[in-house]
Parts: structure tokens; sequence; C-alpha cells
């Protein structure tokens, strides 16, 4: 199959250094400390904040700094075939192991000592990057939650197909395998790579025109997540104001 | 602008999923003409300016868009020059991908050749012209709207732009036109749009035709199931899938080669074969035990009388009484039917047009060159002009009630007999690309004069100063190793193999590079060569030419003096060879004891060493096979054959050798050790013993016992194998071991175990190929893999691919087998022609033995052939085959296999086919028979 046609064109009609169609809403659960929902193409997250509050857990209490609880997991109906059990596989658990050290790395953990922060992600429907939003929708739920961080966290995915990059991979070129995929994390402003992840093989001469490609993915990403939080920041304000 | 797509498939375990995809439609694709001015038209090849074809129906200047139907019908057609400026829709494209694989990869050529001025229009992810599938709508009456709707809004762009050009739409579909012009869409039939164009008639015989059912016919084949059902009935074990491949021998039987098993399926028949063609992949029905057959033994061609359908019925129905008649068989092999065709792997044929004796006709019988192929029927209007001519068709269909397919014409390449056109010929029919070097490859070769630079200089191994020379057959120019050899102090020898740097020049995934890599080998042929790299490269740049600089590939050796690899390295180097010999001159140069410069002692310790190293060799059990090889003198002007000469063998061809051998051995070791997963190998399976019946019978009728358990084995007891009376009797033996020999074939290391990578012939666990990469591109990725694994290169993604190099590695085994084919018809060719004027006498021997022929080699010639056992009047003579002697027995006169014949060489002329070369017998005589 051609991901991409002789026409530069993929197979969803996307050029290849163009990104998803990117959604996102702030607040979207109103019990939630910080909420967000949010869509990269067809993949569907939601992510949910409880804290900074007291740690539940005593053994995880840390004297200095906030301990960071991720969950990771995927609806049930999120793939093409159903699947049984939502949470809890190994995949899951590595998957939310990974995150939390993410997080640790651009959470400002120092200003919370003796407490815990709880990040909820549900991937409602998965379509590729699943990783990429996932980490996308906890930045901006975060961010709804007042949370001080270091920058935005901005993820993106990217390939290498016949010697073209490409970014943000669906799912139908993610199944590819043999095509080598990129799955990139960075905060935009210092440009410094927070999560690097590479499924398949790829040679080290090609490494550098794929995190180019992946890092322009993040920060195009980083725009729109930038503008959305300006923007209900604003009406938040506007809020305020009025009462 | 985004849609979603939403469909249901089934997964391979068989349920059933629904898939959601978005489609992103944009507004961002152009229309691709020249000079639009609401379009970004760096990319337009379309100009509205041209008028490209002169045509009766549209006399102004137009673009036609073909439908899915006329893409894949037509591309005969399309492909012709004068059809230019056409729009392509990506769901047309996209249909064709999906309903013939080579027919997308012909159209896509096509489209990327520049001259054509094609263009492709994404329509499906244009705004304007996406549309959603109705209700009631099937998909392919969608697919069909949609290419409406894009013409349409071609039409009205052309208009908004102040275009006068006309769009037209190309469709055979009916209600497919009917609609159009409802849309006010001008419309016509590919044969209408044909037909009208006035300076080109020849293309009306390339239209393929719609054919009616002819009800007077009276073969009917059985009507083939229906796809889906073979496919589940292949599930459930019921029916078998395989490759047909019908018998060289005799049309009406063949064999279904089913993957993965030792035994083929024999098919016998015309109505068990059913409408296969050879390389059809088909799906085969097994018959009940008892009906089982064999094949008949019998050397039977198809009849050359045309149109004379009544004949062949009766032939039909004379072979099912004949089948009735016979009994039970003993040894039958497994035989079944063919039910069902899964996929048609046709490809346009060479051949001849057989003469109709109705003067007036139009419909004629074309045979393909290769016997393989049936007769196929064409409507040509030329007949005139195309008799006596070698020409090209395709086919197109096999009707149930048709004794052959129909075809149509689509190329004439020359007067049949002319040495250049029979070339052609057999260069197509072995699928050799032969053409020119584009324009693009040639650009990838490095510009005039070339020298060397410092960044070169600084990279490379400076071997200069070495007394380097190479050692080749005369008249070679594309010298791609050398040697060399220097005493250590410690009484060893450092020995080097330098091999032209090829990779240097050919970079991965350039033009240059693809074609190579198509090309896959360099085919020689009798009187020229074709190469795989542009010459300028392969006689010139890469050519270890003497006394000029040029870069290398090295493998330095220290060797002992028993010829034990002590230390081997590899470097990239600039060397200057001090000589290049032909094999006769070097080998003076070893004889004579005057010489005693660096040259020649270096070749005379190379000789010692190399002596040594085949000792090594031969003691392992690797074998030394014959096959007739020979070579004609080649007239310099006219490239008539003026003299057949055998091919010699002197030490200095076996001192070559041996480090060629060694060297590729070496090499194959480290890039296994680097890359045990993707490393190019080449490896030679050792036979089943099954391949070894015909030898060992033959040879136990002069009683003579083979070992044949393993390598060694044999060619122990093959030296042993001589007969008194018979000094050609052991050559005879080592060609028929030839034949049962698997072939060589390159394989990617990650695809076997270590123990299936041993070459049978060598005797060695490993091998590969890494001497001759001006000649062949496995030598080339070889360089490339072992420039890595030194530091010297750089990787690229499909080296690394384990999947890619095993693709790569199928294809270059299929090109390298056809090169062979391609040699072998080339020399038969020229054997021909050298036999045209002139009757000779020599004696042969008898190589197999056949119900009622005999297969005879003549030494000197090289040249086999069969003896029909017929009469003078064409009646068969009735010999009396004994198959466990593997005689034929006629009152006293007996021939049995390796029996020395007398025979008559003579070519033999004939209208239809042209010449061929004949063999009589002489001696011993028979009567009636014998001239």
């Amino acid at each position: 199959m051609e991901i991409i046609s002789p026409e530069g064109l993929r197979i969803d009609g996307r050029r290849p250094e163009e990104i998803r169609r990117f959604n996102c809403r702030l607040g979207v659960l109103s019990r939630a400390d910080g909420s967000a929902y949010l869509e990269q193409g067809n993949t569907k997250a939601l992510a949910s904040i409880n804290g900074p509050h007291q740690a539940g857990d005593k053994a995880k209490i840390k004297h200095d700094r906030v301990h960071i609880n991720f969950q990771y997991s995927m609806a049930t109906f999120s793939t093409n075939e159903r699947r049984n059990r939502p949470k809890g596989d190994k995949r899951s658990i590595d998957i939310s192991q990974l995150m939390r050290e993410i997080f640790q790395s651009a959470i400002l953990t120092d200003l919370y000592p003796k407490s815990q922060i709880d990040i909820h992600v549900q991937i409602l429907q998965a379509d590729g990057g699943n990783y990429s939003a996932c980490i996308n929708a906890a930045t901006l739920a975060l961010m709804d939650a007042g949370v001080p961080m270091k920058d935005f966290i901005c993820s993106c995915t990217a390939s290498l197909v016949d010697s073209k990059t490409i970014i943000d991979v669906n799912n139908s070129e993610e199944l590819h395998f043999s095509n080598p995929l990129l799955t990139l994390a960075i905060l935009p402003t210092s440009e410094e790579i927070i999560l690097c992840q590479m499924k398949s093989r790829l040679h080290a001469d090609h490494l550098e025109d794929i995190l180019k490609a992946g890092i322009k993915g993040c920060k195009d990403i980083y725009e729109i997540m930038h503008r959305e939080v300006l923007n209900h920041v604003r009406e938040a304000a506007a809020v305020m104001n009025a009462t | 602008m985004l849609k979603s797509r939403t469909f249901v498939k089934k997964t391979r375990k068989g349920g059933v999923v629904k898939v959601v995809q978005e489609h992103y439609l944009r507004d961002d694709v152009w229309c691709g003409v020249i000079g639009c001015s609401s379009c970004n038209t760096t990319q337009a090849v379309l100009d509205p300016q041209c008028l490209n074809v002169q045509s009766n129906l549209c006399p102004k200047s137009h673009f036609i868009i073909p439908d899915t139907n006329v893409v894949c019908k037509q591309i005969d057609i399309l492909e012709e020059n004068c059809i230019k400026h056409a729009i392509f829709l990506q769901t047309v494209l996209q249909e064709v991908k999906h309903l013939s694989a080579s027919t997308y990869r012909r159209i896509r050529d096509a489209i990327a050749n520049p001259e054509k001025k094609f263009y492709v229009f994404s329509n499906e992810h244009h705004k304007k012209t996406y549309i959603e599938r109705g209700k009631d709508e099937s998909p392919n009456d969608r697919n069909d709207r949609a290419i409406r709707v894009a013409a349409k809004w071609y039409q009205k762009h052309m208009q908004d732009n102040c275009f006068q050009t006309d769009i037209v739409l190309l469709t055979n579909d009916v209600e497919n036109k009917e609609k159009a012009v409802q849309d006010n869409l001008t419309t016509y039939t590919m044969y209408e749009y044909v037909m009208a164009l006035t300076d080109s008639p020849e293309l009306m015989d390339k239209l393929s035709g719609d054919f009616e059912d002819d009800e007077k016919n009276q073969i009917v084949f059985a009507e083939y199931l229906p796809l889906s059902k073979i496919q589940s009935a292949i599930k459930a074990g019921r029916l078998i899938q395989g490759t047909f491949q019908s018998s060289r021998d005799n049309y009406k039987e063949g064999f279904v080669r089913v993957h993965g098993e030792e035994q083929d399926i024999f098919i016998k028949d015309l109505d068990s074969i059913n409408r296969a063609i050879q390389d059809d992949v088909v799906a085969v029905e097994m018959l009940p035990k008892q009906e089982w057959t064999k094949p008949s033994g019998l050397v039977c061609r198809d009849v050359e009388n045309n149109e004379n359908d009544n004949a062949e019925t009766a032939g039909l129905e004379n072979t099912a009484r004949e089948e009735k008649l016979e009994n039970y068989i003993a040894d039958a092999l497994p035989s079944g039917k063919v039910v069902g065709i899964i996929k048609r792997n046709w490809r346009p044929y060479c051949g001849i047009l057989l003469p109709n004796p109705n003067p007036n006709a139009r419909r004629f019988l074309f045979r393909a060159a290769d016997r393989r192929i049936p007769r196929i029927r064409i409507l040509t209007r030329q007949s005139s002009n195309l008799l006596g001519q070698r020409i090209i068709v395709s086919v197109d269909a096999w009707q149930r009630k048709r004794r052959y397919p129909e075809g149509h014409f689509v190329r004439r390449l020359g007067p049949i007999g002319d040495k250049e056109t029979e070339s052609e010929v057999l260069l197509i029919e072995h699928n050799v690309p032969y053409q020119q070097f584009s324009q693009a490859v040639l650009n990838d070769l490095p510009t005039l004069p070339w020298e060397i630079t410092d960044d070169d200089a600084k990279q490379r191994e400076d071997l200069r100063h070495l007394t380097i020379c190479s050692i080749d057959p005369p008249g070679c120019t594309d010298i791609d190793d050398a040697l060399h050899l220097t005493a250590l102090e410690n009484g060893n020898y450092e020995v080097g193999v330098h091999i032209a740097d090829v990779s240097h020049f050919i970079r991965p995934g350039t033009a240059i590079d693809i074609e190579a890599a198509n090309r896959g080998t360099t085919v020689y042929l009798a009187e020229k060569r074709i190469d795989m790299v542009p010459e300028l490269l392969s006689s010139n740049l890469c050519s270890l030419r003497s006394n000029v600089d040029r870069f290398a590939f090295s493998c330095i050796w220290e060797l002992s003096p028993d010829a034990d690899v002590i230390a081997a390295r590899f470097t990239k180097s600039i060397i200057k060879s001090q000589a290049a010999f032909t094999y006769a001159e070097a080998q003076l140069i070893i004889d004579d004891k005057q010489r005693n410069d660096d040259i020649a002692i270096s070749l005379r310790s190379l000789n010692v060493l190399a002596q040594a190293l085949n000792k090594k060799r031969l003691d392992q059990g690797a074998l030394s096979l014959a096959s007739p090889e020979i070579r004609f003198q080649v007239d310099s002007e006219t490239h008539d054959p003026l003299e057949l000469v055998k091919k010699e063998l002197r030490e200095t061809n076996s001192l070559v050798e041996e480090f060629m051998l060694l060297a590729n051995i070496t090499v194959a070791e480290r890039i296994y050790e680097i890359f045990p997963q993707c490393a190019l190998l080449r490896r030679h399976p050792s036979p089943p013993l099954s391949n070894f019946d015909i030898l060992l019978k033959s040879a136990a009728v002069k009683n003579i016992q083979l070992q044949v358990d393993s390598a060694k084995m044999l060619s122990t007891s093959l030296a042993q194998a001589d007969l008194q009376d018979n000094p050609y009797f052991n050559t005879l033996l080592r060609i028929l071991v030839t034949r049962c020999m698997m072939q060589a074939v390159y394989f990617c290391s990650g695809t076997l175990a270590y123990q299936d990578y041993c070459h049978y012939g060598l005797a060695t666990p490993i091998y590969t190929h890494f001497t001759s990469p001006i000649r062949r591109y496995s030598d080339i990725i070889v360089h490339r893999l072992l420039a890595i694994s030194i530091g010297a290169d750089k990787t690229y993604p499909d080296l690394m691919k384990k999947d890619k190099v095993q693709e790569l590695c199928n294809h270059l085994n299929f090109r390298h087998k056809m090169a062979q084919y391609a040699q072998r018809s080339s020399v038969s060719l020229y054997a021909q022609l050298f036999f045209r004027n002139r009757v000779t006498k020599e004696e042969g021997y008898i190589l197999f033995v056949r119900k009622n022929a005999i297969q005879v080699l003549i030494p000197k010639y090289g040249i086999e052939n069969t003896i029909f056992l017929r009469s003078a009047d064409g009646s068969e003579l009735p010999f009396i085959h004994d198959e466990q002697n593997l005689s034929l027995t006629y009152q006293d006169i007996t021939l049995q296999v390796f029996d020395r014949v007398l025979v008559e060489i003579a070519v033999e002329h004939n209208e239809i086919q042209g010449s061929k070369i004949r063999l009589q017998l002489l001696e011993p005589q028979v009567c009636s028979f014998s001239v």
C-alpha cells in the first residue's frame, strides 16, 4: 500500500508534514479539579486532574515533593475490536509509569511537598498517536487545574516512509510495522526533549530528519494548545469579572 | 474540510470490524493545466494550446479522461506515443490498482514519463469533486459518478479560466456514457475515439475488443467457479492453489506447482487444463486415485492450421476416448483438473501470425515463440504487413466456447530471421530490460573529466604503489577485478583482490540505482551485452583498466604458503593496475621461464596458491561440473557468426576463480557476522535425491554405480566413472549431473537457518557474490553492506529490512535465471545463423531417450536437439521403448542412452516459423528414415 501517493498526499488526504485536525476543550468535567477533552483526528482522549491533595497512600508520601499518580486507560470501545480489560493490563501500567516520569519533569513538584496529584487519562477512541494524545490532554487538564508547570508538554508522532518524514501518524499508517514510529514530547519554549520513544528500527543516520519533523509537529500542536488555553483563561476571567 | 469514511472489512481471523477513517478534503489540489490563473501551476503538465492528435471527432485541442475500464483494458493504447494530455483521476487509479497490479504499474510508469504529459488529479481529496455514496448506490456506480463529477468540474474549470480546450471522457460503459451525455459532457467510447484518429490508423489493431459468444462453436470448456467459492474451498482443503506450468513437450499436458510441495500436480488434456495459460495461478481439484495418469512421453505440438475448428473438436474427442481405453496405471502421478483461475499472469507475447488461406480474412491465429503458450486469435486489418514478421500480442480473454484465447496486436518487431529482430525477441521473451538508459539515469553519472578529489583520497587507502594486474577474457572492457601479491618477511604472502568500487558511483535511491536494481545483471549475448549500468561506468570509470587511477574495494589477506588464511581485512582504496592481461597472456608469462620481473613472480606465486586453494576445495567435496560452452567469433562489420569456438580452460582461469571464491567467502562471513538478519548471501541447496533418478538410471545402464548421498561422494564416484570405449562418457555424466542440480539463489540471511546457507556446488557453508559489481546488482548490495561494516559508508532503511532484502533477492534470482536463458537462446540463434548455409556431419551422443524421440548432444558445437523418429513420409516408426534400459529398438537397431551417433546438422527453412536447426540421424542407419 502506498502511504504517500506520488502526488504527495497521504491515505487520508494530508500532506506529509501536516498534523490532523486538532480540537480541544478545557474544563469539561465540573467535579474534577481540572479536565480537558481532546481530539487529534479520530483519536479522542479525556483527562481529569484531582489535587494537589493530601496523599492517600502513606507509603507514597514524599517529604520534599508532590507524588504524581498517573492512570492511563483505554475505553473498551476505543478500538475496532472490543477489548475486555479496560485497564490494569501490563501495557497500561507501563505507560502510566512512563507518563508519571514525563510529568514529574515539567510540574514544579517541590511546591507541594507531602501531597499528591491524580492524573487520569482515558482514550475514548484510538486512531493512532494514543500516547501523544494522552500527554497533550493531560497537559491541558493540568493547565485547567492551575498546577504550576515549567512549560507545556506537547507531543507528536513522526515516521519515515520511503525516506520521507510524515508526522502525526494515524492508525492505518501505524499498521505498517516495518516503518519506524517515533513518539516525541518536548517543552516547546526550550525545545527540550522530554520523551523520545522509537518503535521498530531506524538507522541513526535518519534520526535527525525524523526528530526535526517531530519537533515541528509538536510546535504546531503547541500553537493550538496555547491559543486554546489563552481563550479559556480569557473566558474564565470574563466570568470572574462579571461576578 | 473533513469527511469521515466508514466501511466494514473482514479481518484475517474472519471477524467483521468497522473501520472509521478520516478523509480530508483540500482546496490546494491543482488542475495541472499550464497557465491556469486560479491554480498553482508549478507542476502543471497539460498544455491547453497543444493540438495533440488529429481526430475527426474532436478537432479542437482536448484532454482525455479515461475511466477505470478503459485504463485496464486499453493500456496498450494509452501507452502509445501519440496519446498525450490525459487526466487520470485518483478514483480511476485506485480502482485499477485493485483490479490489476501490473496495469497499475504500467500506467504509473506512463505518468512518470514527462513526454506523455499525463496528469493525476486527486479528485477524492478535492473539495469540489468529492462525493458521498448515495443510499442505494453500489460502490461501482459511486465511482462512475465521481469520475463524471470530476470531468464536469474540469469542464467548468476550463471555461472559467477561458481555455478553449475540451474535456473528453472515455468510457466503454453504456450506462455511464448515457449519464455523462445528460451532464453535457463530451463522451466517447475508446473504440469511437481511436477510430476517429486520422493520423494513426494502426492503433485500431491494439484495441482490446469485447467479444460476443459465437453459438456455432462446439467446444465448451467447463465454467470456472466463482472466486469466493474457490477461496472457501481452498481454506477447507477441497481445492489446491498453485501455478500452472504448461509442458514444453506436449501442449495437452501441464503441471500445477504447489507452493512448498515437492510433488507437482499433473494435468492431462485440454479439458482439464481448462483455459489455464502458463504461469496463471489456478485452483485445482484432485481427481480420484483411479483416474490418475502420467505424462504420455510423447512429444506433441499443436496443429498449424488456421481456424479449423472441426478438426480440433475431433482432436479433443479423440484424446477423451484414448483416456477411457487406458486402464489403471501403476506409476501414475497425482492428477487433477483446473476448476478456477485465481490470478491470470498474462503478459504480452512475442510470436508470429499464422497465414490464413482466405485472403480477405481479418481473424488470424497467432503463435507465440514460447511453446507453452497456446495460439491466440487476433483481429487485424493489416495482415499483409504482419505476415512474416515478429509481432507482440496481448491476451484479452478466453471465452468458454472458444478453442483459443482472444487477443490484440501490440507491436511489430521486424522480419522473421532478421538478426536484430530475433535478438530483440529473445530479450523480450526473457523479460530483459534492454532499452536505452533514460535521461534521468544518465543525469546521475559523474561529469567528465572525472578526477580524484582530495576528499576521496583522504577516505581511501592509497595502494597505487602495489603491482596490481587484472586477468580477463579477451575483449573484456568491464574489468571488475584485479589481483596483487607481495611476499612478506615472515614467509607468508599478502594477497589482495581489488574489486571495482561501483557502489561509490551508484548511490542508494538514485535513478541509476533503481534502474540497476531493476536490470539486476548485465546480459551477455553472442554479439553484444546489455549493460546493467551505463557504459561510462561499466567500461570506463569503474573498469579497472591498466595505468589509470581507479577506486577499488580491496580485500587483503595474509596467506601462508599452504594457502591458509592468517588474517583478512577490507578497505576502500585507490589502485593503479599495471597491466590488463587476457587469460592466454597471463598463462604465457607464467610459463615463460625467461621472465623474472615483479609481475611474473607474483603471477607464479598466485598460481601456486590458487592450486593449493583448489585442492582444498575439492577435498571438501566441491563439484567440478561440465557444461558445453561455446562462443562465436563474430564478424566485426556484419555481426555474422564466422566461427564456433569452444571455451578453453587454462590454469589462469582457475587462478582468478580461486581468489574470487576466496574473496566471496571471506566477505560472506564478514557481512553475516555484522548483519545476521539482513546480509545478502547466495546458497546452492543440495538437490533432493529424487533429482538424481534419471542420472542413476542412465549410469546403471552402463553398469556404473554413482554415490549421490553427499557432494563429496558424488565427486569421488564421478572421478572414477569411466568407460573404455567412450572417452566422452565422463563429461556426459558431468553434464547430466549439472541438470540434476538446483538453482543457486540469493537470499537474505534473516529468512533461513544457518545450516541452510550452504553452497552445495562449492562445498562451503556460506557464500555470497562480491567480485563483479559492474555486472551484478547483488554485488553492489554486498559492497554497501561491507562498506558499512568497516565504517566507510552509511546505511539506508531498505538495506536493513529483511523483507525488502528478500524481495530484492527474489527479483535478482528471476533476472539471473532469465539472463541465463537469454544467453542460451542467443547462442542457439547464432548457431542457427552459423549453419544457415552449410550442412555438416558430426558425431553426437544420446542424452535422453523418449518414447518417440531421442535427444542428442553434439559436443563440438554444444548443440542439443531432439530427433523425432519419423520416416520420410512423416509416419511414426514402430520403435519399441524400453524404459528400464532407456533404449529404443526397431528391427536390429537399438538406440540407447550415451550411444554415439552420427548426425547431419542443417538448417531447415519453414515458411511460417522461419528457420531452425534440424538434426538427421545418419548412423546407425534406420531404413527409410536416415538419409
